[in-house]
């Protein structure tokens, strides 16, 4: 049973990654080499739009790393995204070089009205990419070692956590909010002209940023699996399931915590790092708590717990965001509102957990049926539904659920 | 669990059905002309820009019974940015290249008009933005119909300094942190020192957005305002935090005869969710108000009232600027004689409407207009009375002439010059260069 | 001008009792009746100045109508009265007699226009006027008038008007206001120097404001007298101001508590995570306006009786709205704390698109009742009439609540379900009913809230994002479940939030405070009342 769930969960990988390469073949194809009024031609806005949702994908699964397989529920997500989209966009200020309206050659444009005299130091070495990129691995990844190293220490565990990390981008949002950090306040970096020395709104650019994130985006489903697969998995889990006992029995939970705490921050960077030249704005409303627990949301859709769930769910949830906003613009919150409502209530596990236990009845049900036309009594009718992959993580409340969930 | 299954074929074709819709190629409908609506309809902004809207599907309609464009309907196409400037960039490309929209109105924050620039100049449409804002931009692609800071902040101060306005002496300048508010303040401290206001007698304050405890900052007003000079306030707050600025101020007992505050963002709008007893006298500065007596705005809020179906919405600025801003298009797209934006880009300039004040309103060629200024005191109704006006209008100054790195810079876009930011220092289009 | 005003009272004052009042009210007439051919602010300005001048105590009536807005001329034939909002028209009143001569529709008349200058000048106008109206609150209110605008002539007024005063505490202020305006004139140094102590007493903003203008425009020892007075105001100051600071910090922590309270139930108690919980903040507050509303055009005369009246109501409104989100939803979901994140976050969507799509998304105006409105002084702290109420309910909410949950059976059903729902039900406790009642208080309690909040921020759609972080914030540093940990959370969050304010500003301020509660939670990782036992750590 074990051996055939972690074989189905391999091909699903093989195949998601599969589409994902192909995408980044095809798609930029379809855009640049195919004539617009061809029935196989893909617009330019929805390669833009598709990049940013696979942008959005790799974001929901970096958290789906901490929160479906550790049970840390990060609220602060969106900050290690838009720390790494700061990165990048620091990078691409410093490309627009005397191109500004101000014709400054160091100084961005903000800086120029507000009076600065020369670059703040933070500000040094972004001229360089390696550099930038650099800081987009580092900066999330040290902040998310740093709040984690503390918080998992002390044992902030549960709502705790959540709280907290909802604090932290809160205050870095109130932080970057303020025109005397030198982030470009409340209007944030933008009026973005090159990356590595291609136009970043020309069409080939904008296939490249998508064919990288797509590629992106499935290395990571490679390094999640294998995370999750490893011996080290195992433990991710059994502290997701029960961080008391996997302490007493040797383990160092803080540090199991903390490693997949930092890996989870660092995608969570990259993926702003590619979100920004495809979006041409970064700001502080990226820091906004609210977008944090829309990710939160994205995975819970999709099914936390598994690797294809968040990326499904960031792909629908975002798809149905931009559709109804253009189809049913005063009324789209109801629609957006009740998806959460409804999914939360009649598919708990998600999309993604939904369609496996769905699978798993099926075939036990198959599984019986054969039994009995052999004769043989099956041992196992009615397997029980896998629960583990999709246990809700932290529950505090020792009383088992009482009304049970409509399922 | 049967039933479960047909959710998820549901979700799935529904998912299916939203990317389906997605890719599908917009009707080419010829017989109409799309006119974009980019107005945050939800989240923190839905506040002030969903008036806006409104304002442009009446605005279309009534162009529609007078019988179209061109000989084509107008058709409007709303969407919801969401006050989510990433999703307006979105926004803007989904209006222009699959709707395929002729012009857009919309944008109320500095930040989303920043997020949709490069869209607008990539795609090459046309974009009207309705609200006052900070200046230090021109583009082609964009109409400034709001007022430019020499429109509204620097008539407002030689106001309060000028003996009618009290002679004021001593300034505090509170604003919310961010672009717009901290442009203007850098621009009037400037003046004021420029006037020989030292600098002791300015305070520089600034809050986050939608503040809600003003008990500090008031009172910090108040011990400034103690120097024996007389004081006033200089207002950038924005948005949601004036009503309880404005409520503090009148529980702490500041009266407009002591310690005036002139607002540059509080309209009739924001006027409309307050008790304005306590607030008489404080003033604001606008180049429209609802209370001004001309024939054309009295038709204007008629026509509002009965569009809206509530004769107690008020109207505001940014929606004379929409109805400015519309009429020029029109009036350019039958000069140019189509809805192609190039072409209808070089015709706006020049062209010159009538606005709500009894005046008329020029393109410029830096695509700012020209305007009246009005200083008003708010009255107990929730209304402004004017008490100054500008004896002309006043012609948007898009480089401010009071900092330092843009004095030198002008702004033309009629061909041959066609330029944003020319140095006049330098004569190159550009900036200032790099010396 | 001062010249002929002081003229023009003396000579009143002498010939006040020889003249036959007719001839002086025609003269009165005939000075009103150029109000109508005033074209300008200076030129009402100067017929307000002459009016003035008769120092006539019958001009009060219409200068203080001009001054309000409320002075018309009728277009037909230019004559000047006192208008009176009489629902569809306007009555008119004669300006002298203050009789209705007639009433009149709007666009008939032609207001006269005012601004800050002439309101400013009516109103010092008006000060002299009154030194001896028979209201003592005029006659305070003229003598903190004439405090602020000192004025040499004004010193012979408020000499007679101090000798005929009887009441100590406004003869006293005359004294300040005789001092004020015995700085300007040329009198004696001598004469100055006491002045200078009868002000400084006062130890005031007010007196500091006039203290700086007399250092500035003086020599010698007068001058030295008004600096050393400065400076030991300000050094008392200096200390009302850590007192101000610190009643800004109980009204805010009031405030948070108010926020808080209702999720110290949902969350604390339940264990839901309720993102809906500012969205019954912000349905209480709607139901105040619709009350507001009912009250204006249907019985105007309740208005001061509004809150009272919308309190039961929004409770009753938010705590249904949260039975029905109990029942429908969050019933499904116990076990599933994290789950009630997700669910109750659409929930909230949905409640602020409805109100959107029902109120429009504009702020809706709720007025203070007159008991709410305004401030009164303790030494030198200016305490808001709004800001203190708000703090006494907020504490008798926390009361009831905590009465409730410790004395009542229903409270301890409620604890005894939340502690241990299976034993509870086995000793024959209705864990279902119990859970949407308690969910249905924690709602209730937030619309209360609402109502409250309505009087110092916006009624609008988004009234609730600004403070569910803030809530949270709260009772998780209190500690969870723990109501008396809510109330210390939030005084110790608003104290320190406050008292950082002045020193870094709102937005750091702010950002200091997150840093904290992050850093103290690491210290004590449940929260400052932390519940012991097992059911905590599962």
């Amino acid at each position: 049973m074990i051996a055939q769930r972690l074989f189905g969960g391999d091909r699903r990988i093989a195949i998601t990654v599969l589409i994902l390469l192909a995408a980044a073949v095809l798609v930029p194809l379809l855009n640049l080499a195919v004539s617009p009024a061809s029935a196989f031609y893909v617009p330019s806005y929805i390669v833009a739009l598709v990049g940013k949702y696979l942008c959005y994908a790799l974001l929901a699964l970096a958290l789906d790393l901490v929160w479906g397989y550790c049970g840390i529920l990060s609220l602060g997500h969106g900050a290690f995204f838009a720390l790494g989209g700061y990165a990048m966009g620091m990078y691409l200020m410093r490309q627009i070089g005397s191109r500004g309206v101000y014709g400054n050659p160091i100084l961005p444009d903000f800086m120029v009205f507000l009076n600065y005299k020369e670059l703040p130091w933070f500000w040094y070495g972004f001229d360089h990419f390696w550099f930038a990129a650099l800081m987009v691995l580092a900066v999330p990844g040290l902040l998310a070692f740093v709040f984690g190293w503390f918080a998992f220490r002390s044992r902030v565990t549960g709502v705790y956590l959540s709280i907290i990390t909802q604090a932290m981008t809160y205050a870095l949002l109130l932080a970057f909010f303020r025109n005397d950090m030198g982030f470009g306040g409340n209007n944030g970096l933008t009026d973005f002209k090159d990356i590595l020395g291609f136009n970043v709104q020309a069409d080939a650019t904008r296939s490249a940023l998508f064919a990288a994130s797509a590629m992106t985006l499935a290395l990571a489903v490679l390094l999640t699996s294998a995370i999750v697969r490893s011996k080290y998995g195992k433990l991710l889990m059994a502290v997701r399931d029960a961080e008391s006992r996997t302490r007493f029995l040797g383990w160092r939970a803080e540090n199991v915590k903390l490693f997949a705490f930092t890996v989870s921050a660092i995608m969570a960077g990259i993926a702003g790092a590619l979100y920004v030249p495809q979006v041409g704005i970064i700001n502080p409303g990226e820091f906004e708590p609210s977008n944090s627990i829309e990710v939160v949301i994205w995975a819970a859709v999709g099914g936390r717990g598994t690797i294809l769930g968040p990326i499904v769910g960031a792909l629908l949830v975002n798809a149905g965001k931009s559709w109804f906003t253009g189809v049913l613009p005063e009324f789209w919150l109801f629609a957006l509102g009740g998806l959460f409502v409804a999914v939360t209530l009649l598919l708990p596990k998600g999309i993604v957990g939904m369609w496996d236990s769905w699978r798993g009845k099926a075939r036990a049900l198959r599984a019986a049926s054969l039994a009995a036309e052999a004769g043989s009594d099956p041992q196992e009718p009615q397997p029980k539904i896998v629960r583990s992959a999709a246990r809700t993580p932290g529950s505090w409340s020792a009383s088992g659920p009482e009304p049970q969930p409509a399922e | 669990m049967r039933g479960n299954f047909s959710t998820i074929t549901k979700m799935f074709s529904a998912g299916v059905l939203a990317a389906g819709l997605l890719t599908a190629p917009a009707k080419a409908a010829d017989d109409t002309i799309k006119v974009g609506i980019l107005h945050s309809l939800s989240g923190t902004m839905a506040i002030s820009e969903t008036t806006l809207k409104d304002v442009m599907l009446m605005l279309i309609e009534e162009q529609n019974a007078k019988g179209g464009l061109l000989g084509k309907k107008l058709e409007a196409v709303v969407v919801d940015p969401a006050s989510n400037w990433p999703l307006f960039a979105e926004k803007a490309r989904e209006l222009i290249s699959k709707d395929k929209v002729a012009a857009v109105f919309g944008c109320w924050t500095s930040v989303s008009r920043k997020s949709v620039l490069p869209v607008f100049s990539e795609l090459d449409n046309i974009l009207f933005y309705p609200v006052q804002y900070e200046g230090e931009e021109s583009e082609r692609n964009v109409f400034y119909t709001g007022a430019a800071p020499n429109q509204q902040a620097i008539p407002a101060v030689d106001y309060l300094m000028s003996e009618d306005g009290g002679s004021v002496k001593r300034w505090v300048l509170e604003g919310t942190d961010y672009v717009y508010p901290r442009t203007t303040n850098k621009i009037l401290e400037a003046y004021l020192k420029a006037k020989g206001v030292p600098a002791e007698d300015i305070m520089v304050n600034y809050t986050p957005f939608g503040f809600s405890d003003w008990q500090t900052e008031v009172s910090a007003i108040k011990k400034f305002g103690s120097a024996g000079k007389k004081t006033a306030v200089v207002s950038t707050v924005n948005g949601d935090a004036n009503v309880p600025f404005y409520k503090e101020l009148g529980n702490q007992g500041i009266k407009a005869e002591d310690i005036p505050v002139m607002a540059f963002s509080v309209g009739e709008e924001e006027l409309a969710g307050l008790d304005t007893g306590p607030l008489v006298g404080h003033l604001a500065a606008w180049n429209y108000f609802e209370s001004i007596d001309t024939p054309e705005n009295k038709k204007f809020i008629d026509d509002w009232h009965k569009f809206i179906k509530n004769d107690k919405r008020t109207t505001n600025d940014p929606m004379e600027a929409h109805y400015i801003g519309f009429n020029m298009w029109v009036k350019a797209v039958e000069k140019a004689g189509t809805t192609d934006p190039d072409k209808v880009i070089d015709a706006m300039v020049g062209v010159s409407v009538p606005n709500l004040t009894g005046g008329y309103s020029t393109m410029m060629p830096n695509h700012h207009i020209t305007k009246p200024v009005l200083i008003g005191e708010i009255q107990a109704d929730g209304q402004f009375e004017t008490v100054s006006q500008t004896p002309g209008l006043v012609m948007g100054d898009e480089w401010s002439d009071y900092l330092p790195d843009s004095k030198d810079l002008i702004s033309d876009w009629r061909a041959p010059l066609a330029c944003g930011n020319f140095n006049v220092a330098t004569g190159k289009c550009g900036g200032k260069g790099t010396n | 001008m001062i010249l002929i005003r002081a003229i023009g009272l003396t000579l009143l004052l002498v010939m006040a009792s020889l003249l036959p009042s007719s001839a002086a009210e025609a003269d009165l007439r005939a000075v009103i009746a150029k109000f109508a051919t005033a074209a300008n602010f200076s030129a009402t300005e100067a017929v307000v100045r002459e009016l003035a001048a008769t120092s006539d105590p019958a001009v009060e009536p219409p200068l203080s109508a001009l001054a309000d807005g409320n002075l018309y001329i009728r277009k037909a034939d230019s004559q000047v009265f006192v208008g009176k909002d009489a629902g569809d028209g306007i009555d008119l009143l004669d300006p002298l007699s203050g009789e209705k001569a007639a009433s009149a529709a709007k666009t008939d008349l032609t207001k006269i226009k005012v601004n800050n200058g002439l309101r400013r000048v009516i109103r010092d106008a008006l000060g002299t006027l009154t030194l001896r109206a028979t209201d003592p609150a005029v006659r305070i209110a003229a003598a903190a008038t004439m405090f602020k605008t000192p004025d040499a002539a004004n010193i012979e007024p408020l000499d007679a008007a101090i000798a005929a005063e009887t009441d100590a505490s406004v003869k006293a202020l005359f004294e300040q206001a005789r001092a004020a305006s015995l700085l300007v004139s040329d009198r004696p140094e001598a004469d100055k120097l006491s002045a200078i102590a009868l002000i400084a007493a006062r130890g005031d903003r007010d007196a500091v404001s006039l203290l700086t203008s007399v250092e500035a425009n003086s020599q010698g020892a007068v001058k030295d007298a008004a600096s050393s007075a400065i400076a030991t105001i300000n050094s008392t100051l200096a200390l009302w101001d850590a007192g101000q600071n610190i009643w800004y910090g109980i009204s805010l922590g009031s405030v948070l508590l108010l926020a808080a309270i209702g999720l110290a139930i949902t969350f604390g108690v339940m264990g839901v995570i309720n993102m809906a919980h500012g969205e019954m903040v912000m349905l209480g507050a709607y139901t105040t306006f619709v009350v507001q509303q009912v009250i204006r055009t249907s019985f105007p005369g309740l208005f001061d009786w509004s809150l009272v009246i919308a309190l039961p109501l929004a409770f009753l409104v938010t705590a249904f709205v949260g039975l029905a989100i109990e029942r429908g939803v969050i019933r499904f979901l116990y076990g599933r704390p994290l789950e009630t994140l997700l669910a109750t976050w659409g929930v909230s969507l949905i409640l602020q698109q409805a109100v959107r799509t029902i109120f429009g998304p504009t702020n809706q105006e709720v007025g203070n009742p007159s008991w709410m409105s305004g401030s009164f002084d303790i030494g030198q702290l200016a305490i808001t009439w709004n800001r203190l109420w708000i703090l006494v309910f907020a504490l008798l909410v926390f009361g009831v609540l905590l009465y409730v949950m410790k004395r009542t059976p229903w409270g301890l059903r409620m604890r005894a379900v939340t502690a241990n729902r299976r034993m509870a039900a086995s000793m024959g406790i209705r864990t279902p009913w119990v859970d949407a009642l308690t969910f249905a208080l924690g709602s209730g309690i937030a619309g209360i809230a609402g109502v409250a909040l309505s009087q110092i921020d916006n009624v609008s759609p988004n009234l609730g994002r600004g403070y569910i972080i803030d809530s949270f914030m709260v009772v998780v540093f209190g500690g969870v479940g723990n109501l008396w940990g809510t109330l210390v959370g939030a005084f110790s969050l608003g104290i320190v939030n406050k008292f950082l304010e002045p020193y870094a500003g709102a937005v750091l301020g702010k950002i200091v405070v997150l840093v904290l509660i992050i850093l103290f939670i690491q210290k004590r990782p449940r929260g400052l009342f932390a519940l012991k036992g097992r059911a905590v750590e599962a």
